[in-house]
């Protein structure tokens, strides 16, 4: 049993080469959950919501103005390639904040000193997905992660969860900032205007929310309860994105990129949820919904088996996964108590390392191993993850990244990863001596082939390169 | 095609950093002579490149491989040159090509890699040398003329030795370096889950870097590259160019006539680059062995002994010619009653052409290029 290399790599990020050596492993994880600091130093600095927000409004602008100024110049001349280039630099600007969060990101992760906690930032980040393939999410990609994951992890599975809800991020990526409830004060006044179509409902959090968030596909729930939840959760919104009618229905003092709840938005009257009625005011109404379904034991067994698969593989043992829900309905959701029964539980430490390590993982854990940066200080981070199959907060649906071996273990895959491997290793020539790194990084999970291969490498960079695509270093 | 001086990979200390220099068409008096190496990898066919279509044996033990010689430019009574090599035939038709026959190493096994090795380093047997015979020529050559470099990730066996030599990849094809596969290899040997993984990654990259790929364009780039680099007045004067993706064992139809397309449009855009230095160069096409005389059951060949060497450029001693002390095809006339039986060392044949090309003695050429035989 390679315990040393579990725990660094299954539960940590990989070791850092200059982080001590770990006597009790499972103390050095449990030890994580106290310490662990909600606003690491990478991440401080970063862009704010309205400051990503006013980014993005100035790119839409940009653009309708373009448009605008194609149209009355009939196309073609010299206007259309100022316009143009005008709208590129709006749209750097938006997107700038994508690339430096996703940049704090591997600092923060490369730099942590509680490398399990910083996965559960990971993990959670992923369960709660959003998909920065829209134009208005991703700016606000790594403030949701930072603000709305982060403060949480080490709280109450329905804390987590209330805040991830009400991100930006979220209610703009799953459609709820243009839900409306059909009978709401805007929709009727719309509708007896008779000019246009009257705004309604978009169910697309709603459902998300019970199918990927807490209960589980198939958990039991029908439409009704999806149009029903849906219902109670119009009004949320967010501020400074809209445009003309929708702008003038926001609270005065709102800032951009605030989110916030518009009475003449929400569905009005009680709304029946798994049949449990539901008759809060306003915002409070949704916000109930979300407790009930945080303590479900459909939520509890649901999360109980993506966390254990996170911890195990492809097919989590059943007894591992039954503790993990037995515990989360006796804590009412308690996170801490939940990683800790991971911790104690034998499943994890039971097996060798047979997880297929994530591009992210495989990154994170090449450059915590070396003292000398492995990139250069241009390199585009997003660009980089974006080729190695996993762009950083783009998984592309709102399911998340899985955690299938399957998913990561591609044979172009495999061949990136070595060319990233000699990449860096070529940058760190003989800095770094793979025949100590090896029995450091590895671990009790170095075999002697593996160290003898790399002892026979032909340079020093070469050796690097093999200790990073070696069969262990692949996996967790 | 734009080459910057990060992309050069040094090997050593002096290296022609091609891109960072005026390229200027180097046209003086007493223009120096260049020397291309290419290195078909994985065992070409010889007898569909240059097809002994007069032979009696040939179509029966070619069958329908025999059939696409039809279309070929006819070399004299024996010999059909295939058809997709239109600007070869056009050089041989100026006698500025020819093609040596029935020819092989001193190897007579049938392993890629010792294959290559033999070809590559000149020695008695497998990895008998660790230096090259390209590597020993540049000793024997003026210090103007020895300026070499090759378009590969790193410096291949052929061009090691005591001369510093440079390598040159372009940077649109990250390529992890073929040492470091093969030693990855042998790393995920008894891994159940990285093995097919790391094995379809690793011919997946061979095909990618196949010359015949893009409808031949591969091969045309590859040969523009190969002049770009050997054209600026300190430019490389001895270059090696890796083609791979010659391993016909199934459809070799389609397969063999894309990879001929590829190296003839290199070998045009080679003469064409060059400009007027083309009259002072010499282009070596080269494999390891050959392949089978007969088509086995799924359309291609394997594994044979003798194949065809080309010889290109300005100068040759008998351009227009193919020369050959034909075997003949007969089952009886076989070497192991399976392979085209060489008759010539493929040896000979590179250091007659590189002793005639720089006008140095055949003896000491012979001697030095292949100290072993």
């Amino acid at each position: 049993m390679a315990v040393q290399y579990l725990a660094a790599n299954r539960f940590g990020l990989g070791r850092r080469f200059d982080d001590p050596a770990v006597d009790d492993p499972k103390d050095w994880l449990t030890r994580q959950i106290g310490d662990y600091d909600p606003a690491p130093a990478a991440i401080a600095g970063l862009a704010g919501r309205e400051a990503i927000a006013i980014a993005y409004a100035e790119y839409r602008d940009e653009r309708q103005a373009m448009r605008r100024d194609a149209t009355n110049a009939q196309m073609g001349d010299d206007g259309g390639d100022a316009a143009e280039a005008m709208r590129r630099m709006a749209r750097a600007g938006f997107r700038r904040h994508y690339g430096e969060a996703a940049s704090a990101r591997l600092a923060a992760a490369v730099a942590t000193p509680t490398p399990f906690a910083e996965r559960l930032v990971h993990f959670w980040a992923n369960h709660f997905a959003i998909s920065a393939d829209k134009q208005t999410v991703v700016g606000f990609a790594g403030n949701y992660e930072n603000e709305a994951i982060r403060p949480h992890i080490m709280g109450k599975f329905s804390d987590l969860l209330v805040a991830a809800v009400h991100h930006p991020a979220m209610l703009l990526f799953l459609d709820q900032a243009q839900s409306f409830g059909p009978d709401s004060v805007f929709a009727t006044r719309v509708r007896n205007r008779g000019k246009r179509q009257a705004p309604g409902l978009n169910e697309n959090l709603a459902r998300e929310i019970m199918e990927l968030h807490t209960l589980g596909v198939r958990a039991g729930y029908t439409q009704a309860d999806v149009t029903n939840f849906a219902k109670a959760l119009t009004g949320l919104t967010v501020a400074g994105l809209g445009r003309g009618a929708g702008q003038r229905l926001m609270p005065a003092n709102a800032r951009p990129g605030e989110t916030v709840f518009v009475d003449r938005l929400h569905q009005p009257g009680a709304q029946t949820i798994l049949g449990k009625s539901y008759g809060q005011p306003g915002a409070k109404q949704a916000e109930e919904v979300l407790r009930d379904l945080a303590v479900h034991p459909a939520t509890a067994r649901h999360v109980a088996t993506k966390l254990a698969r996170h911890f195990t593989g492809d097919e989590p043992p059943a007894p591992l996964v039954g503790r993990l829900a037995q515990d989360f309905e006796r804590t009412g959701g308690d996170l801490p108590s939940l990683y800790r029964t991971l911790i104690a539980s034998p499943e994890p430490w039971a097996a060798e390392p047979a997880m297929f390590k994530s591009p992210w993982d495989w990154t994170v854990s090449m450059l915590r191993a070396l003292k000398a940066p492995g990139l250069g200080e241009r390199q585009n981070i997003a660009a980089m993850f974006a080729q190695l199959g996993q762009p950083v907060w783009r998984p592309g649906s709102p399911k998340g990244y899985d955690d299938m071996v399957a998913t990561w273990a591609g044979s172009a895959a495999l061949m990136q990863r070595v060319e990233l491997a000699s990449r860096i290793a070529g940058r760190i020539g003989d800095r770094a001596d793979a025949r100590v790194l090896a029995p450091l990084v590895l671990a009790d999970a170095l075999t002697p082939e593996t160290a003898q291969a790399i002892s026979r490498a032909d340079s020093p960079g070469q050796g690097i390169a093999m200790l990073f695509a070696s069969p262990a270093f692949l996996r967790r | 095609m734009i080459l910057s001086r990060r992309s050069i990979i040094l090997s050593g200390i002096t290296v022609a950093a091609a891109g960072a220099l005026p390229r200027f068409a180097y046209a003086a008096a007493g223009t120096p002579k260049r020397l291309v190496f290419v290195i078909q990898r994985g065992a070409a066919d010889g007898l569909a490149t240059v097809a002994p279509t007069g032979d009696p044996a040939f179509a029966a033990a070619r069958r329908a491989l025999a059939d696409e010689s039809a279309g070929g430019v006819k070399l004299d009574a024996l010999f059909t040159l295939h058809p997709s090599l239109a600007q070869t035939a056009s050089l041989y038709t100026g006698k500025q090509a020819h093609f040596a026959h029935a020819v092989a190493t001193a190897y007579r096994d049938r392993s890629h890699f010792d294959g290559q090795n033999m070809l590559e380093g000149g020695g008695a047997r497998p990895y008998g040398r660790d230096d090259g015979w390209v590597g020993r020529l540049l000793t024997l050559l003026p210090a103007a003329e020895r300026d070499a470099i090759a378009i590969a990730p790193a410096v291949p066996l052929a061009l090691r030795g005591s001369v510093q030599v440079g390598t040159y990849a372009p940077s649109r094809l990250p390529q992890a370096d073929a040492d470091l596969i093969a030693r990855l290899t042998a790393m995920y040997a008894n891994d159940p889950l990285l093995h097919p993984l790391w094995d379809s990654a690793v011919r997946t990259q061979e095909l990618a870097s196949d010359i015949g790929g893009n409808n031949g364009r591969n091969g045309a780039d590859l040969g523009k590259l190969a002049a770009s680099l050997m054209m600026p007045a300190d430019g490389a004067r001895v270059m090696m160019v890796e083609t791979g993706g010659w391993d016909t064992h199934s459809g070799q139809r389609g397969r063999l006539a894309a990879q001929l397309r590829g190296l003839d449009q290199l070998i045009g855009a080679l003469q064409t680059g060059l400009g007027p230095a083309w009259n002072e160069t010499l282009v070596i096409v080269a494999t390891e062995f050959g392949r089978t005389v007969e088509v086995n059951g799924t359309g291609g060949t394997d594994h044979g002994t003798a194949s065809t060497a080309m010889l290109l450029g300005g100068r040759l001693a008998a351009g227009g010619k193919v020369s050959a002390d034909w075997p003949g095809l007969a089952t009886a006339a076989r070497y192991e009653g399976r392979d085209l039986k060489p008759t010539r060392s493929l040896e000979s044949v590179i250091a007659g052409a590189v002793a005639h090309h720089y006008a140095l003695d055949p003896k000491r050429v012979m001697t030095t290029l292949y100290p072993d035989a």
